[in-house]
């Protein structure tokens, strides 16, 4: 015979209103959230954006983060030719070296865009042979431009007395009374190792390679070698050197301010602490210093030391530094305030003092998790030390900024993400390599 | 009494003594780096550092000063700016809730023993890497570029680095949770999601409650300078006050006081309901 138990109806009837309630919040919560997105949608005009949102911006942006194009440009004035990249002056093709999709005979100049798509510049006007549609012919006469093509025109041609313009998947091409000019588009970053006036930019990686080993001196007063890293570092279009130079800054700014910090905090941590700190009123005014520097956050101490020093580096690294010496400050004292007071006893039994004690008997214990602390915040710092960098003007912060602000350079946009997130990276694996080291069992 | 022979006296010295030596030297390695690397951001800095320190002081005096003059107005910009300080909670909070949703799907999958595919956790765990790694601001310019100002960029911004970075912490709570809920849950035919939802969840919780409030810290501080570097929100708002210059800086101290009031209240709290969910 089997006992079984009966509930008491007191204490069923508790358990099954605990139930209820679990139910009632199981759907409660999910619900609450999804009522707080509602409400933020509406708040945020979720709806709205889809009016504001610039999708032909997002077209440019995403074409120029992998692809770049070559301006061939004629002045229909003077019938001077020029074939710049990006049409930038730094990009600019001497006239004896264009590319080989551009043919120039005397005033005629032929330019390849690719699958059969042809444009030719004349002294009669220009012309451009789209494959499967025809021959597109522009003459200037008179002031005005005579266009003749297959009717009816497609809306890929916008035509106008003073203007005409194509556009197919090939490239872009315009006609107005004062130039004429053809828009080339290439997959890849140009120019992105040499710019056009450095004699490698004409070569193919085997011939560098071999030019770099055993090649003539291309400048008489450098090896090849030296001459590629110089033309490299000051490239001008990429600006290497200003590049590395501004990721070093970034670097050297969460370097500063998280270690100084950790310096400085270090014995504020013990003044704050309970158990190293018998004064009570020194310990109560460190830890509501801790709280303002925390509560006042790291934009506004930026935005007031900017102030102080101007931009740069250093104010960004103080920034930080002070920032960070709120966050620790707390974050030491609590655990120190957790140690095991048995290795400090062992000390003071041996009669030592309390600089000796907190030595021998407190330093030992809080080291791991101090440096742990301190790794990590190099890390997230380095990420903060970017935005920091923007606003202070100092590091690849300022860079992005700039280059996001002209609304054009968006292949240098790309650029610096990816050597952002290559230096987070990096620090990410460094302070886990250093916290693995120093941190050993 | 235990004596130690000599030599090994001499031993254990001689590696005391070599200790102290490599521990010196990595520190005077260290205080030489520090040092010249302070020099080195001295020197690409518009001011030195001697010279501007006297100066810290006298912006927010000349600040504190101006905003005590004009003291009358302080309340009616208080009330004035508070739709903005709303709308940096409501971006640091939206951002939280969405990244925190996802951080929940992207640590379930990456965690090995829970993982949905488990060919696919080293995928899941680079895509945390990933969104971790680019900065707030790179994607909240970017989107800016093409969404137009307002808190939607900065809320987007804001979410894929929550992701990535609560996907991580959550992963490491998930990865010590007590798997027999879920083989229970398993043998009577229980499909994945209900075996995270009843074997899992229940038990991570309270970390990954914590972990989101502290995020939530986070996330208003980003969020507040994510709108002084872009638009929307109370950062914003100190940006344009701070761009007048004179004249204004009551604006700026009754915007600085809201954003600090804020701060603290929300470090209390969640500091507070961190400390319960995770004692118990």
């Amino acid at each position: 015979m089997t006992k079984t138990a009966t509930l008491s109806p007191a204490l069923t009837g508790t358990v099954l209103t605990r139930f209820a309630r679990r139910r009632l919040a199981a759907f409660a919560v999910p619900l609450a959230i999804l009522a707080y997105l509602a409400y933020a949608a509406v708040a945020f005009d979720v709806a709205g954006l889809a009016g504001r949102a610039r999708m032909d911006n997002a077209a440019v942006l995403l074409s120029d983060f992998w692809q770049h194009k070559t301006h061939v440009t004629r002045d229909n004035r003077t019938g001077a030719l020029r074939v710049a990249i990006d049409g930038e002056a730094k990009g600019v093709y001497p006239a004896d070296r264009l590319p080989a999709w551009i043919a120039t005979q005397g005033d005629a100049t032929r330019i390849d865009l690719g699958h059969g798509h042809v444009v030719t510049y004349d002294a009669d006007g220009a012309r451009y042979d789209v494959p499967g549609y025809g021959l597109i012919d522009i003459r200037p006469q008179d002031g005005q431009l005579h266009l003749t093509a297959p009717q009816p025109l497609p809306d890929w041609i916008s035509a106008s007395e003073g203007r005409v313009s194509v556009t197919t998947e090939a490239g872009r091409f315009a006609y107005t009374r004062s130039k004429v000019e053809t828009f080339r588009y290439e997959p890849g970053w140009a120019l992105f190792f040499f710019t056009l006036d450095s004699p490698f930019h004409y070569m193919s990686w085997p011939e560098i390679a071999a030019s770099a080993l055993w090649g003539p001196r291309v400048d008489p007063d450098l090896p090849n070698v030296a001459a590629m890293a110089r033309d490299f570092w000051t490239n001008a279009m990429w600006r290497h050197g200003d590049v590395i130079w501004a990721m070093f800054e970034t670097v050297l700014m969460a370097f500063l301010g998280t270690f100084g910090a950790a310096i400085l905090a270090l014995p504020l941590g013990f003044m704050a602490a309970r158990n190293m700190m018998p004064l009570g009123a020194l310990r109560f005014g460190l830890r509501r210093i801790f709280d303002f520097i925390r509560g006042v956050d790291g934009l506004i101490w930026t935005i007031v030391l900017a102030r102080a020093f101007g931009p740069g580096p250093m104010t960004g690294a103080l920034a930080i530094l002070l920032t960070d010496t709120g966050s620790f400050g707390k974050m030491f004292s609590e655990a120190l305030e957790n140690i095991d007071e048995k290795q400090v006893e062992g000390i003071r039994s041996t009669g030592a003092g309390a600089v000796q004690r907190a030595r021998f008997g407190v330093i030992p214990q809080v080291t791991p998790v101090l440096l742990s602390q301190v790794l990590y915040f190099l890390e997230s710092n380095t990420r903060g030390a970017t935005v920091i960098g923007a606003i202070v003007g100092g590091g690849i912060g300022l860079l992005l900024t700039q280059a996001i602000q002209t609304q054009k350079d968006w292949e240098d946009v790309a650029y610096y993400m990816v050597l952002i997130v290559l230096m987070v990276m990096a620090m990410d694996s460094f302070s886990g390599w250093l916290r693995r080291k120093l941190i050993k069992g | 009494m235990v004596d130690l022979a000599p030599a090994h006296r001499d031993a254990y010295l001689e590696l005391a003594r070599r200790r102290r030596l490599y521990g010196g030297l990595l520190l005077v390695i260290f205080v030489a780096m520090m040092a010249a690397g302070f020099r080195l951001a001295e020197s690409r800095n518009a001011g030195g550092f001697v010279d501007g320190l006297p100066m810290v002081l006298a912006f927010p005096s000349e600040v504190l000063a101006e905003a005590w003059q004009k003291r009358a107005n302080l309340p009616g910009l208080l009330m004035a700016h508070l739709p903005s300080l709303v709308e940096t909670l409501n971006i640091a909070a939206v951002s939280t809730l969405l990244g925190g949703l996802v951080a929940m799907g992207l640590a379930l999958l990456s965690t090995r023993g829970l993982a949905r595919w488990p060919r696919l956790t080293g995928v899941f765990r680079r895509l945390m890497d990933a969104l971790r790694a680019v900065p707030e601001i790179v994607i909240a310019l970017v989107l800016i570029y093409i969404l137009g100002g307002g808190p939607v960029p900065a809320v987007i911004a804001i979410s894929l680095h929550t992701a990535g970075a609560l996907g991580k912490l959550f992963s490491e709570v998930a990865e010590n949770a007590d798997l027999k809920p879920v083989e229970g849950l398993a043998s009577v035919g229980a499909g994945w999601g209900q075996q995270m939802g009843l074997g899992v969840l229940p038990q991570v919780a309270p970390n990954w409650l914590s972990y989101a409030l502290m995020r939530f810290e986070i996330n208003l501080r980003a969020s507040a300078i994510l709108g002084f570097v872009g638009s929307g929100g109370i950062g914003y708002d100190l940006k344009l006050a701070m761009q007048w210059g004179g004249g204004r800086y009551d604006e700026v101290v009754a915007i600085f006081l809201l954003l600090f009031v804020a701060i603290v209240v929300i470090d209390r709290i969640s500091d507070h309901a961190r400390g319960r969910l995770v004692r118990g």
